[in-house]
């Protein structure tokens, strides 16, 4: 389960962003926002490489003592950063995948809503039930 | 003031304070005196009165509109709960109580029932007569309003009990909470025709004035009734049914319907909408008037409205993006952008509960389910989806349709296969395209996953091949265009399969069923999905017909099967079906070349025209059919009929990779599958077609098939180069057997023979043990299935 969820858009603003409410939510912020370095790093790095299903995932962007933080690229550039807890015993490699699918699957169906600007924040109700769902349930 | 959002229960709760308050039955103000009867009772220090009847604007306004009052009232409760009395506090504090008035005469309950009373004595003074119309009716169903409002007043005493029964007409009874809402007409409303149906009509009647700021009991979500009258203008009837039929709390919309709606109509409406019990049914008046909006949008039927026409229909309704933006996401319930009719009644039925004051449901109710038609296993959906219009107990799809879609969209995660046929099928735009995917996808399957059910009409040999050939296919994921992909993977090997079938395998979420990555990467996500079948890796719809593998190059044939073999298998390039390898034609060869995979069985035996076929394409399927075909051939041959056909076998032999390990035996039969073979192929053929004696030279080239031996992979390998090895130094020999005669013609003829013979002997083992893997791959991917449907427990 993660305690932040971050959505970004292709210039770098966050659409979404939602971290566990228990701890100083700026740290998570801060760390998003660097690791969209990372994200670009990476980005970069795979050049013209196919974009497929699985390089849309860029896996563990950077490792600290306390999280993990995972990433993922769509097509068009939004990312999605995860942080997850690192004491939560290791969520597999396949479940943040998933985890990033269904994220993937609900920012589509946001988009498919004709009354969702582009470049808008989020504020679907569905999307915020299927992130919370993510989120770790701390309290 | 500041936007003020009320819960349900407050409204209805701030609804019946004001018509308390409203002693003058003004509807648009509640008197000064009552109100402040109202604050002492709240038993609040006066100076906080005074605070509160700052804040909410009464003092500066000089009197209690509907919306300071309600304002009033939550500052009330506000600060009843002990917090700060601030204009943010209105919005922000979450869970408050209701405001507590100790009414001298009676708590909140003995004034509800107070009121209530007061409605039972109205009611009575109703009952006996039918209301002449209101004046200012704009509302021409005064009459019938008065009815209906009799109905209510005289249900709201029985408030708790029996539905609705409509007295004078079959008025239906409102949903019960409307009713209890509805207890409005307290006092002086007898004169106001309109006002005595009740806080129904009460709201059409302030609506009137237009003066919109004051009527807005909720605030958020309303528009001034003038623009509501425009919208109801273009929305004419059904809704001010509709409206009728819900929840009454706002009022513009009711003005507005009322102008338009008739009186029969009307009725009819209520008394449909007398579901009592779900207030998001939609009766046939409002549906009817949603299927003629719907049309003048879309004139079919059966067809779709875009996204941007439906953004600028409910545009026009005057709610918030926001809100509209919920209903679309509560609405489009397959998730393509789109609006069905189901759809769009849904939504509009929406829109108007939310002009009416009705809060949004968080999922979508179940009685405004879209049928979802085209659902296979729709347990859920269909149950949901007939629902619709059928009364089901407020409560019941309150508690269900929450959950119902929910279930719907958590069924794929759960439930992978079956689910995404479910929600393939749930898909009304693409469900034609998804069925067929999943058709496709089932063939798929047992291609890629079990590889049995290759359907057999070649001999078994060839049948062994097939499979073979069908998992090598099914387990290349490299084509992410057909489920099954015949492409010639260049690793006919099994131990490449299966490797590749286990790479499918992880990769799907639901089973490893797919034999290219795209067609898993698509279930996965159909599986996370409700109906959506999003295929970030863009596939899936496509592969309903996988496209033709690329040509391969030289399709060898199969000795087994003489000419037709060769056209086939010349053929099955083109056909690369998910792996319906059902017939020789359909294995295309492989792309033997380099690797020789198994190209020794498609060692054309045909004389006639296999021997252009160098490439290694033959794939161990064909190669199986084809060895044991030119074991036979084989025998022919040695039967000494055709030296030249032997020759173009073994050209062709040559031609054709063996990667398979053979044997030593069979080292002889190298597959000659790279390029210098097929060079050689040509050249030795037309040299040994030049002579009679070349028989010499196709011993030594004979077609190696690599037939699979136990150990398959790694000796393959080893064996692969050593055959090479032999191939090199047998067609280095070549050159020099055509020149032999005579006797080395007969060494080399039973040389042949027996190499034959191994060949045939090991192509059966091989075959054995294709089937031996085949099985065990079947098991490994029912047991990945398992996995798979196991793991969302897990990980979630």
């Amino acid at each position: 389960m993660a305690v932040c969820i971050a959505v970004i858009a292709k210039e770098n603003y966050p659409l979404y962003i939602r971290s566990v409410p228990t701890e100083n939510e700026l740290k998570f912020h801060y760390t998003v926002h660097t690791s969209l370095d990372v994200v670009d790093e990476k980005i970069s790095a795979m050049g013209k490489a196919l974009v497929d299903q699985r390089e849309l995932y860029l896996g563990l962007l950077y490792p600290t003592e306390d999280y993990k933080v995972y990433g993922y690229v769509t097509n068009s550039k939004v990312k999605f950063v995860m942080v997850v807890d690192s004491s939560n015993t290791a969520l597999r490699d396949n479940e943040i995948r998933s985890m990033f699918r269904k994220l993937h699957n609900s920012y589509t169906d946001i988009m498919c809503n004709p009354f969702y600007n582009p470049g808008d924040r989020i504020q679907s109700r569905a999307f915020d039930s299927m992130v919370n769902s993510m989120m770790m349930q701390v309290c | 003031m500041e936007g003020l959002t009320l819960s349900e229960a407050e409204q209805r709760y701030y609804c019946d304070l004001f018509s308390y308050c409203d002693t003058e039955s003004t509807k648009k103000v509640a008197s000064n005196g009552r109100v402040l009867e109202l604050f002492r009772a709240a038993q609040l220090p006066n100076d906080v009165v005074m605070q509160i009847m700052e804040l909410c604007g009464a003092t500066r306004l000089g009197y209690f509109g509907r919306s300071q009052f309600y304002i009033a009232l939550k500052l009330v409760a506000v600060a009843q709960s002990g917090l700060p009395l601030r204009v943010e506090s209105l919005n922000t504090v979450k869970d408050l109580p209701l405001p507590r008035f100790v009414v001298s005469k009676n708590e909140q309950e003995s004034r509800h029932t107070a009121l209530y009373s007061s409605d039972a004595d109205s009611s009575a003074s109703y009952s006996g007569v039918i209301p002449p119309p209101p004046g200012r009716i704009q509302v021409k169903k005064g009459s019938v309003s008065h009815d209906a409002v009799q109905q209510r007043t005289s249900t709201d005493q029985q408030e708790s009990t029996s539905p609705v029964v409509s007295p004078q007409q079959s008025p239906p009874t409102s949903p019960h909470t409307w009713r209890k809402h509805n207890r409005h007409p307290s006092g002086g409303n007898n004169e106001r025709p309109l006002a005595g149906p009740g806080p129904f009509w009460a709201p059409f009647s302030e609506a009137q004035p237009g003066s919109s700021t004051s009527s807005d009991p909720i605030w958020s979500g309303h528009s001034p009734p003038p623009h509501q009258e425009n919208w109801v203008s273009f929305a004419d009837t059904p809704p001010t049914s509709a409206l009728l039929a819900m929840h009454p709390a706002s009022v513009q919309d009711q003005t507005t319907v009322r102008t338009v709606a008739s009186a029969t109509t009307t009725n009819e409406i209520r008394r449909q909408s007398s579901s009592y019990d779900d207030p998001w049914k939609i009766t046939d008046e409002q549906r009817q008037y949603y299927v003629n909006q719907f049309k003048t949008i879309q004139p079919d039927l059966n067809g779709f409205i875009p996204g941007s026409a439906a953004k600028e229909f409910f545009t026009k309704s005057k709610l918030p993006i926001l809100e509209l933006s919920h209903i679309w996401e509560l609405s489009d319930f397959d998730k393509d952008g789109a609006l069905t009719l189901d759809e769009f009644c849904a939504a509009f039925h929406l829109v108007v509960a939310r002009k009416n004051g009705y809060d949004l449901p968080e999922k979508l109710p179940e009685s405004l389910m879209p049928k979802l038609i085209d659902l296979e296993d729709s347990t859920v959906g269909e149950q949901t989806g007939e629902v619709g219009y059928s009364s089901s107990p407020a409560e019941a799809p309150p508690s269900k349709s929450p959950s119902m879609p929910s279930l719907n969209q958590t069924w794929p995660e759960l439930n992978q296969s079956s689910e995404q046929w479910e929600t393939f099928s749930e898909r009304s735009s693409s469900s034609q395209t998804l069925t067929q995917f999943d058709s496709n996808i089932a063939p798929a399957d047992p291609d890629t996953a079990i590889v049995h059910p290759v359907p057999i009409r070649m001999t078994p040999s060839k049948i062994h091949m097939q499979e073979m050939e069908l998992k090598r296919t099914g387990s290349d994921h490299a084509n992410p265009t057909s489920p099954l992909l015949v492409k010639p993977p260049d690793h006919p090997e099994e131990n490449k399969m299966s490797s590749s079938v286990k790479f499918t395998s992880g990769n799907t979420v639901t089973d490893g069923y797919s034999s290219s990555d795209s067609y898993t990467s698509d279930p996965e996500q159909i599986g996370s999905t409700v109906t959506r079948q999003r295929s970030h890796s863009g596939t899936s719809p496509d592969n309903t017909a996988p496209p033709p593998p690329p040509p391969r190059p030289h399709p060898s044939h199969s000795r087994s099967s003489s000419l037709d073999m060769n056209r086939s298998f010349s053929v099955t390039p083109g056909q690369q079906q998910a792996g319906v390898v059902a017939y020789p034609p359909a294995v295309p060869p492989r792309p033997q070349p380099s690797q020789g995979a198994g190209p020794h069985v498609h060692r054309p035996v045909d004389a006639e025209g296999l021997i252009a076929h160098t490439s290694t394409s033959p794939q161990q399927i064909p190669e199986q059919p084809n060895f044991a075909d030119f074991s036979q051939f084989e025998a022919f041959a040695v039967s000494g009929v055709n030296k030249e056909e032997e020759d173009e076998i073994e050209t062709h032999s040559e031609v054709l990779q063996v990667e398979k390990p053979s044997d030593s035996a069979s080292s002889l039969r190298v597959a000659k599958a790279d390029g210098r073979v097929e060079d050689k192929a040509p050249a030795n053929v037309p040299t040994s077609v030049g002579k009679g004696t070349t028989p010499l030279a196709p011993p030594p080239k004979p077609i190696r098939r690599r037939l699979k031996s136990e150990d398959e992979l790694r000796p393959e390998a080893e064996e692969h180069t050593q055959k090479t090895g032999v191939i090199a130094a047998v067609l280095a020999s070549q050159p020099s057997i055509p020149r032999s005669v005579g006797k080395d013609k007969k060494a080399i003829q039973a040389s042949i023979r027996r190499n034959k013979e191994t060949n045939t002997v090991l192509a059966r083992l091989n075959s054995e043990l294709q089937q031996q893997l085949k099985d065990v791959l079947e098991e490994r991917i029912s047991l990945e299935v398992q996995l798979e449907q196991l793991r969302p427990f897990s990980h979630l």
